[in-house]
């Protein structure tokens, strides 16, 4: 994001002396433009002065190099006074040979701290005392060029100050621009919302330049706007000036103050077409780019690529070009447009780049769509200056006055000169629609009552055109003006962002002060709580803490094996999960189908910090296509789509349901005084599922699954409604999958799905009878059923055998053994019976006989004798 | 003791013997009092109230009184009688609390050696401050709304007014779903996790209608390594208003409800201009942090704004008449600043230790 050193932005508006990039960070902000950092790394701190240097003498070392001996003329108030010369000067020795007797350098004294904490000190070496050092762009931080030292061009006088020259140690203020600010990319933009927080005067460089600008000619290069394939209808480019400028010198080297402000901004500093070319577009925010002219041949057409089509930039890459990349072409041998040379917005070609022998330059400052930019920016990963700006708008009246500056710079400083007979300007832009405005939207939508005054003024601060409505036939008076008071706005050309009036509402509150909107608390309808689903959500989450579960969150991203490790069959629907295209770990691209599929990582991982028992739950929605995720359509913004698109964007959603599970591992209780530890077990995990069923009042069953991983298929209880729909599955791990995990052993683990189970509860409330208070009666029942008949079978159906009668059904007893026929084993239930009056001798043993009638014609069960 | 308990020997008064009566009263009550356990005082009751004591035998002799004789000798010997079975009944009741204090004694144990009947168990602080989140909104009479996380590209961009290829898209790092391949595009499925839980706006929008308030605590997703200060799954509260008449005081004096809510009376807020494309005006939310380290100060809470018109119409709802607010801060930055937690590490990473370590300690 963009730098902003204050000595350049006072070039655009009146920084008051003194004034830090912290305090410039927090006159920013108020106008919405955040500190994103201040850069202090250039920190130096001197003395580090202008030295000339007066003699240099070789002296070949033992070691096969040579140093160099010199005096250096470093300013009356810190040369050491020669009586012999009766000139004052240090001996410094310097290793670098690419100066001589005259040159300017760049000296650090003694005392002196360069970037990286480098203190200079005098100090003996080649049998000299080396009172200073004699400094490379490397050592100052403004550069890798390590190879020399730094000889000034143009040189103050020796013992002149070199921090101020070079620009070293300022602190320089980083902000960060939001998408809809593209303007703010520029010193040009920072320093009207400058101006704007604070009051200081801004000037205008754009209106200055504006003036000089020479009115376009025929005899300009030719330029052509040819894009026959807009994007959403928007022309590639509407705007195209050329301008040349004949005989500059391209091997001048940029000035100082050049070279120190791109480095400020971050960039860094090339060859002199460049660097002007760069210093405008950061100055006024124009992107331009250089030709060399010599190279190019008319006309210059501006087009969409061709299939196939590539082009070596800039940066020495050879691209395979999009039929949707704009691109600046040239027609070498009268083929029109045959020849890309660069990519529009984004980065020029090699082909037309200046070089050393460039005399004649062709500067280019064009205006393009910022859909088109922003695409092709991110179709060939190249994030550029200029692309920057563009996908952020630019100021479309900005492109000749930005190509004046830099015709001005070249001529300046490169001695070029200006063809004033070829300025070329292809202008298909369009001015700003005018906003109908109701300058009391301000505030209808702030709740600060601002005048219509007020309003305009502020919108005119900005820059816009406010037309207010002409007075009718002079008969208007006050009371009618004030009730029409919608007036048109045009927003500034900078300002492309602004197309509604609910942006000119914030325009008014930003510059009026986010600080001056009161606070008021609304008071909305009445409502309605939680939702019944919502409570017992939570009341899922309260029990289990509740039962001794310490519940975690886990991040839903899974590798393709973790389906391995959990042992799931090939035709397992677990394994159809969604992979995320940019997934953060390359070897995790998947979303969770099962919450146990990252539980149990994070079982694992507190088992191994050292926690021995371990029970932890989770509750989380996993993602379960229903199928292949297919295509869906995409309306634009802004517009409520047709039912069907509607209908068709929710459906492409894949179910997420709401899940639970836990992982059990260790002692349930531990040993302790008179105790007994106790390991969970299977059934520690069916008794959670079940409390969790009671307590949010759903209707479970309970069956065995032989076939259920990561489940012991002999452990693992399957979980239904009344209805027998699925709910999940509970019990004891399958030792493969705890031995694949490092789990302990035995572990146990349960996931249910809680949007079923929700849906099984009923949200009416539950009806009861009256409370009999006639006494119970108690009856055992013990039935003699094959082995492999479930318990919970049998339990289930005594429950209902026995009848509304039957206030409590309890298994208290499982017993195999002698004196049962092989094969079998006994069932024993505790029923305890009441009725509305006392139970007779005939009512109980009816319940009785009910009970074993039915188990022995289900289950072929006998009473136990 | 034998001789208290010797009856054989004692003397048996006559009834009419007033003196006589009294000392076998004494001697009985005496014996009473002596009494150690109530083993002896079985016997002593055997003693002196069984058929063969000295007052027993002097009832019984009344009745060869003379008739005249009877009624004086019955009110003696009935008064002392009276007398006696009290003291026992008065002796008994002591003796048992005697007993049974010194039993209790011997049934003493160390409550203080801890024993473990229950583990531990504890909510997520996260999942916890979202409840609490939830009821401060309700208290307000606003409702929870909810939406997925795996969220289609319309919900999570486009219907908040993200234009395509405009830089907002770009702004939060998203994590897109790899299409089938059932059309060229790689994206054709338009699927992301949600970047925000600001979709819930638009779904809630087309789903109710309006007016709405509604939060919506949920967990969204960002491309950003996880290190002390962010995590690349991590929870949002987001709160949207849409009725007649809603201006940004409205929102100015939501949020600072909620952060006095949050973090006490002093709390407050500042707003910033920034930009979003959802709301317009838009503004970077401060908050006044009495808590914070090294003294009160702002640090950066959330983003909201007045709900940009585009977003109202992508939902069918006419600007013209309705006018909204909408926020979004990060749960776990709250979270953070409520319990001094330094590094998001700890929240994330499933560490039994964190939960149980913040258990009960929220308020």
């Amino acid at each position: 994001m963009p730098y902003v050193p204050i000595e350049w932005l006072r070039e655009h508006v009146e920084v008051p002396e003194g004034t830090t990039a912290e305090g410039l960070a927090s006159d920013l902000v108020r106008v919405g433009l955040e500190e994103e950092a201040i850069d202090r790394s250039a920190a130096v701190t001197g003395p580090l002065v202008v030295g000339r240097v007066l003699e240099v003498t070789p002296e070949p070392q033992k070691n096969g190099k040579t140093i160099n001996w010199c005096r250096v003329d470093v300013g009356p108030e810190h040369n050491e006074h020669d009586e012999a010369t009766g000139r004052g000067s240090r001996g410094i020795v310097c290793g670098a040979h690419n100066f001589g007797v005259g040159d300017s350098v760049v000296v650090a004294l003694p005392g002196a701290v360069l970037p990286g904490d480098f203190a200079i000190a005098a100090r003996k070496t080649y049998g000299h005392v080396s009172d200073g050092m004699i400094c490379s762009q490397s050592e100052l931080g403004l550069g890798e060029d390590h190879s020399g030292i730094i000889v000034l061009d143009d040189p103050p006088a020796p013992g002149t100050d070199a921090i101020a020259l070079l620009g070293l140690g300022e602190e320089v203020l980083e902000i960060n621009v939001t998408p809809d600010r593209g303007y703010c990319f520029s010193m040009r933009g920072v320093a009207r919302e400058y101006a704007h927080s604070t009051g200081a005067p801004f000037t205008d460089r754009a209106l200055e330049l504006g003036a000089r600008v020479p009115v376009p000619t025929d005899s300009g290069f030719a330029v052509e706007i040819s894009d026959d394939a807009p994007i959403r209808g928007n022309a590639g480019a509407d705007r195209f000036v050329a301008r040349i400028v004949r005989g500059v010198d391209a091997t001048a080297a940029s000035p100082a103050w050049l070279s120190k402000r791109l480095r400020q901004a971050g960039m860094r500093p090339i060859s002199l077409a460049v660097d002007v070319t760069n210093y405008v577009m950061l100055d006024l925010g124009q992107p331009l780019h250089a030709y060399d002219l010599g190279t190019l041949h008319a006309p210059i057409v501006v087009r969409r690529a061709k299939p196939g089509e590539r082009m070596t930039t800039l940066d020495d890459v050879d691209r395979s070009l999009d039929v949707e990349d704009l691109l600046i072409t040239d027609s070498p041998e009268g083929n029109l447009g045959s020849r890309p040379i660069g990519i529009a917005g984004v980065m020029g070609g090699l082909d037309t780049e200046v070089g050393e022998q460039t005399t004649d330059i062709l500067i280019e400052a064009a205006h393009f769509d910022p859909i088109s930019i922003a695409r092709t920016a991110r179709r060939h990963k190249l994030p550029s200056e200029a692309s920057k700006r563009f996908e952020r708008g630019v100021d479309n009246r900005l492109q000749a006055v930005a190509a004046q500056r830099v015709v001005d710079l070249l001529v300046e400083l490169g001695g070029g000169t200006a063809d004033e007979s070829a300025v070329t300007d292809v202008d298909r832009t369009s001015a700003p629609s005018a906003i109908g405005f109701d300058p009391q939207q301000a505030s209808r939508l702030v709740g600060v009552r601002y005048s219509n005054q007020e309003v305009v003024e502020t919108l005119r601060s900005l820059g816009a055109t406010v037309e207010e409505p002409a007075e009718e036939n002079g008969e208007s008076t006050g009371r009618h003006a004030a009730s029409t008071g919608r007036v048109l706005v045009i927003p500034p050309s900078w300002r492309p962002d602004l197309t509604e009036p609910a942006d000119l509402v914030e325009e008014v509150v930003r510059l009026r002060g986010y600080d001056a909107v009161p606070s008021v608390l609304p008071a909305a309808p009445a409502g309605r709580g939680l939702t019944v689903r919502q409570l017992r959500r939570r009341r899922v989450a309260d029990l289990l803490a509740d039962s001794g579960l310490v519940q975690v969150l886990t991040y839903p991203f899974i590798p393709e094996g973790r389906h391995d490790q959990l042992g799931l069959p090939a035709e397992d629907p677990r394994r159809q999960a969604i992979r995320l295209v940019n997934p953060l770990a390359q070897d995790a691209p998947f979303l969770r189908t099962s919450l146990l599929h990252t539980l149990l990582e994070a079982a694992v991982r507190n088992v191994g910090r050292g926690m021995t028992d371990v029970a932890i739950y989770e509750i989380g929605s996993v993602t379960r296509p229903a199928g292949p995720l297919g295509s869906s359509p995409l309306p634009p913004p802004a517009a409520l789509p047709d039912p069907v698109t509607l209908e068709q964007i929710r459906a492409a959603v894949p179910p997420q349901p709401l899940r639970l599970a836990a992982v059990l591992v260790g002692a349930a209780s531990a040993a302790g005084p008179g105790a007994e530890a106790r390991a969970y077990d299977a059934a520690d995990a069916v008794a959670l599922v079940r409390d969790v069923a009671r307590a949010v009042g759903a209707d479970i069953r309970v069956g065995n699954d032989p076939q259920h991983a990561p489940w012991h298929p002999g452990r693992c209880a399957r979980i239904s409604t009344a209805d027998g729909v699925l709910v999940g599955h509970a019990g004891e791990l399958a030792p493969r999958v705890v031995t694949e995990l490092g789990l302990p052993a035995r572990a146990v683990a349960l996931e249910i799905d809680l949007d079923v189970l929700l849906a099984a509860a009923p949200e009416t409330p539950r009806q009861v009878a009256g409370l009999s208070t006639a006494p119970a009666a108690k009856e055992d029942i013990a039935l003699v059923v094959p082995v492999d008949v479930p318990a919970g079978d049998v339990l289930d159906l005594v429950t209902e055998a026995a009848g509304a009668l039957a206030e409590e059904v309890r298994l208290f007893d499982v017993y195999t053994g002698a004196n049962l026929p092989e094969g079998t084993r006994s069932l024993a239930f505790a029923l305890r019976l009441r009725g509305e009056r006392t139970l007779t001798g005939e009512d109980t043993a009816a319940v009785r006989d009910a009970v074993v009638t039915a188990a022995a014609a289900r289950f072929g069960a006998t009473l136990r004798g | 003791m034998s001789d208290s308990h010797d009856h054989a020997g004692a003397p048996v008064p006559s009834p009419l013997d007033a003196d006589g009566v009294a000392a076998a009263l004494e001697a009985a009550l005496a014996a009473v009092g002596g009494a150690a356990d109530l083993d002896d005082l079985k016997q002593v009751r055997i003693a002196h109230t069984g058929e063969r004591s000295p007052l027993a035998l002097a009832n019984r002799a009344i009745g060869g009184l003379a008739a005249a004789d009877k009624a004086t000798a019955g009110k003696l010997v009935g008064q002392a009688r009276g007398r006696l079975n009290g003291a026992i009944a008065a002796r008994q009741s002591q003796l048992e609390a005697q007993r049974d204090a010194a039993v209790l004694l011997t049934e003493a144990v160390d409550l203080t050696a801890p024993v473990q009947r229950s583990r531990a168990g504890a909510r997520h602080p996260l999942d916890t401050l979202m409840d609490r989140i939830a009821d401060f909104f309700t208290s307000m009479g606003w409702e929870i709304a909810e939406g997925p996380e795996v969220e289609h590209e319309w919900f999570n961009f486009d219907a908040l007014n993200f234009k395509p290829d405009h830089p907002a898209r770009q702004m939060q790092d998203t994590f897109y779903v790899q299409g089938d391949g059932s059309d060229e595009d790689a994206d054709s499925a338009h699927l992301v996790l949600r970047t925000h839980t600001s979709p819930v706006q638009a779904r809630t929008l087309l789903e109710r209608g309006v007016p709405v308030y509604i939060a919506c605590p949920g967990k969204v997703f960002r491309t950003d390594e996880l290190d002390a200060t962010h995590t690349p799954v991590f929870h949002q509260v987001e709160g949207l208003a849409v009725d007649k008449g809603l201006t940004m005081a409205h929102l100015t004096g939501t949020l600072d409800h909620f952060a006095r809510a949050m973090f006490g009376p002093e709390a407050k807020t500042r707003l910033r201009p920034s930009y979003f494309p959802f709301t317009e005006p838009s503004a970077e939310m401060d908050l006044w942090f009495p808590q914070k380290k090294g003294g009160p100060g702002w640090i950066e809470w959330g983003g909201c704004g007045m709900v940009n018109p585009n977003v109202l119409r992508a939902c069918g709802i006419d600007p013209e008449i309705y006018t909204g607010f909408a926020f979004g801060m990060g749960i776990e930055r709250t979270l953070m600043l409520q319990h001094g937690i330094e590094d998001m590490h700890d929240m994330v990473e499933a560490d039994a230790r964190f939960s149980l370590g913040l258990a009960g300690g929220q308020i």
